[in-house]
């Protein structure tokens, strides 16, 4: 009776945590702060055929925001450096991934923010081209075609096209797509940002798709669990504007803490806990002037089970199997180690960082820039030093590789890589052809002759933040062959020796040893020959 | 000859709460400095640091100490006697029979050499630890208290420098004090006991 009578009384609760209770938490989580229901919008009460039908319909209401985003980097894929000058962007940089867009649009494009951009003559100003679901899509359905230039799926097809054993992209509802939108997610930048590279994690190593839902030793911040962060809660956004850029990185923020009436942008660590963020020691603290947050707090990354691209050795590229097809060779985890299309990689995970004095103020080889070809080439290079005050100790992924240059000239090559034409190096595997369409593209002339030239690019590592009992430890840095061992120029405790100090002074003390000791030795020597 | 109190409790206490304290500063500088691994870079740094406030107080009271009872005197350096005493360490001390040319009262109780090397302790070689210590504590203020020009390098060689010195009058002042009185450990006794034979 006792039980029944406990089962009664339990059984309103058991009904609650396990009926309602997800329902309810999923909805208070979930919980839309919008006033707009979108599916009841008048204008989104239609099929569209494409991308661009559902942007008209989104600036019958939302009239400047595509003139905001043209205002962009996600649109322009330009930078103008305002420190040094140098215009950079995706549209201008070489890198030693794919090397650059020129050529390959309609392949890179599938990362732009926009539709149609599959050769120069795409349209900067059009209205129309911006990609709105691409950011604001919540159902995770809207998926843009890898070759497309930036449009999705709007038939079922596979990529590669035709291919039954390649990956389906099924056509997208757009009238669905268009009446769920909303805030921009880890999962809406992440389809962009954590695939860089030309797959999950090849580019940044602490950005891949292990950051959609992480957990808190992945990510303390964007755990899924706790503060369940976005990217938008600290890369703030004003008219489209996202605070935080590679090119023109903060080394140091000491702005303060952001506050009404003093800001509203982020995306740097101390934008929310300043410069002395350790409350229970202010030794940690003592550290903020010369070591990046990230240094400590990132102790490794590409750690939630995603390896990231360390090198790539495109002189290798080119051989085929049996069949006449690109080789291709896959380690004991999948990742390819050799692509027939791309050369030779190295995959690694839970990579240590290496660290830099950074000021922030990155410098690119930009195409036509002389180069050293008897070493390696910086693909990205900057400034800072103990002694700078604006420059800190951070941590880089350097990513490293061979790519082909002009022998002649001295100067980084583009190769032409994706297309259905001849010079198309992924069609012909023709060197000579590809890089003189290539550079075509960008109006210089190739001289004929190709080499490979190692290269480096320096990655600031910013996310991937550990917990804090898992950064690193002070004696990482404190000791022989530290972490900061190949860091010179200033003194660091437990590193750093003064050689002279301690042969005289380790001499001294042994001396001092030797005195009282023989001291001691001659009393006892008297002391029995007196007896 | 009677039997007095000749270190009050108070001084007692300083002396060997400072040789407990000098001790394990020893132990984690010198692991700061990364001489070896002990406690971890981590837990010797945060020990040397937290001894050396430690430390600081145990000296701002010493220093109080000798001032208000006068006591500061006993280091006032002399020669009268200085090289009786050092011939007696370097010859005398082996052969029975030789007696301690110095002759301890309430008033003096440090022979000369003490007196010297107390005093050098006492004016160089702890200002030395002390002064670069407190720099290196408060690195990140250079700035602001003007001091911009310094860098930390220096600072450290010369703690270093009073780290090794320190060391040596460890050793020496150990085996002095524990191990060449006579009756044995006479010295030794008296610092814990408080009390000494010594002349009316």
């Amino acid at each position: 009776m006792i039980e029944r009578a406990a089962v009664r009384a339990l059984l309103p609760t058991l009904v609650f945590f396990g009926l309602v209770w997800p329902v309810w938490s999923a909805e208070t989580t979930q919980s839309d702060e919008s006033t707009a229901d979108h599916s009841k919008f008048e204008a989104l009460q239609q099929e569209f055929a494409s991308g661009p039908e559902v942007t008209k319909a989104c600036l019958t209401c939302h009239t400047e925001a595509s003139k905001q985003l043209h205002k962009t980097t996600h649109w322009t894929w330009a930078f103008d450096n305002p420190v040094n000058g140098q215009e950079l962007g995706k549209k201008n940089v070489i890198n030693n991934f794919c090397v650059a867009t020129a050529t390959n649009w309609p392949r890179c494009t599938s990362c732009h923010i926009g539709y149609g951009w599959k050769d120069d003559s795409f349209d900067l100003t059009s209205e129309e081209a911006v990609d709105c679901l691409v950011c604001h899509d919540t159902t995770g359905s809207y998926k843009k075609y890898p070759t497309g230039a930036g449009h999705p799926a709007y038939e079922d097809k596979t990529f590669p096209p035709n291919n039954p054993k390649g990956k389906m992209f099924k056509k997208v509802d757009l009238k669905k797509v268009a009446q769920s939108v909303g805030k921009t997610s880890r999962a809406t930048c992440g389809a962009c940002h954590f695939y860089g590279g030309g797959g999950d994690g090849v580019k940044h190593g602490h950005l891949d798709s292990s950051m959609k839902n992480p957990d808190k030793n992945l990510d303390v911040h964007m755990d899924k669990d706790g503060l369940n962060f976005t990217c938008t809660t600290c890369h703030t956004t004003g008219s489209h504007e996202v605070a935080g850029s590679r090119y023109l990185t903060k080394a140091v923020d000491r702005r303060g803490i952001v506050i009404p009436g003093r800001s509203d942008v982020r995306a740097s660590c101390e934008s929310c806990h300043g410069m002395a963020p350790h409350e229970s020691d202010d030794k940690l603290n003592d550290h903020t002037d010369k070591v990046a947050c990230e240094s400590c707090h990132i102790p490794q990354f590409a750690r939630g089970g995603r390896k990231t691209k360390m090198w790539w050795d495109w002189s290798t590229a080119g051989k085929k199997n049996a069949k006449g097809k690109p080789l291709v060779t896959k380690d004991a985890d999948g990742y390819d180690v050799y692509h027939g299309k791309k050369g030779d990689f190295v995959w690694e995970e839970n990579v240590v960082p290496e660290y830099y004095w950074f000021d922030g103020n990155m410098r690119y080889t930009l195409l036509g820039e002389t180069i050293d070809d008897t070493s390696v080439v910086q693909i990205n290079s900057f400034g800072g030093g103990p002694d700078d005050a604006n420059s800190r100790i951070w941590p880089f992924k350097v990513m490293r590789g061979k790519q082909p240059y002009d022998k002649v000239e001295k100067i980084l090559a583009i190769p032409h890589l994706f297309g259905k034409d001849e010079a198309a190096f992924w069609k012909s595997f023709d060197w000579d052809k590809a890089l003189e369409a290539g550079l075509m593209a960008r109006g210089v002339k190739y001289s004929g002759q190709h080499g490979f030239v190692e290269t480096e690019y320096y990655w600031p590592v910013t996310h991937m933040v550990a917990p804090k009992d898992q950064s690193v430890a002070c004696n990482e840095c404190h000791s022989n062959n530290g972490r900061l061992e190949n860091l010179r120029g200033f003194y660091l405790p437990g590193r750093d020796e003064f050689p002279l100090i301690s042969r005289i002074g380790w001499w001294l003390v042994l001396l001092t040893l030797l005195g009282v000791l023989g001291h001691a030795l001659i009393r006892i020597f008297f002391w029995i020959r007196e007896r | 000859m009677s039997r007095e109190l000749v270190f009050s409790r108070f001084e007692r206490f300083w002396h060997w709460a400072q040789a407990l304290l000098v001790i394990f500063m020893m132990l984690t500088g010198f692991e700061v400095h990364g001489s070896y691994t002990l406690l971890g870079y981590e837990q010797a740094s945060d020990l040397h640091r937290t001894l050396a406030w430690v430390l600081i107080g145990l000296w701002i009271l010493a220093i109080f100490w000798h001032f208000t009872t006068g006591e500061w005197r006993q280091y006032l350096p002399t020669t009268q006697n200085l090289m009786a005493v050092v011939k007696y360490y370097t010859v005398g001390i082996f052969h029975a029979g030789v007696e301690h040319p110095f002759k301890k009262t309430r008033r003096a109780k440090h022979n000369p050499l003490q007196r010297l090397a107390y005093l050098f302790l006492k004016l160089a070689i702890n200002p030395l630890l002390w002064i670069t210590g407190l720099l290196y504590l408060f690195y990140n203020d250079w700035p602001a208290l003007g001091l911009g020009g310094l860098s930390l390098g220096p600072v450290a060689g010369i703690h270093l420098v009073g780290a090794y010195a320190m060391l040596v009058f460890v050793i020496a002042h150990v085996y002095m004090s524990a191990f060449t009185a006579h009756p044995a450990f006479a010295y030794l006794k008296g610092m814990i006991t408080g009390y000494e034979e010594v002349e009316d």
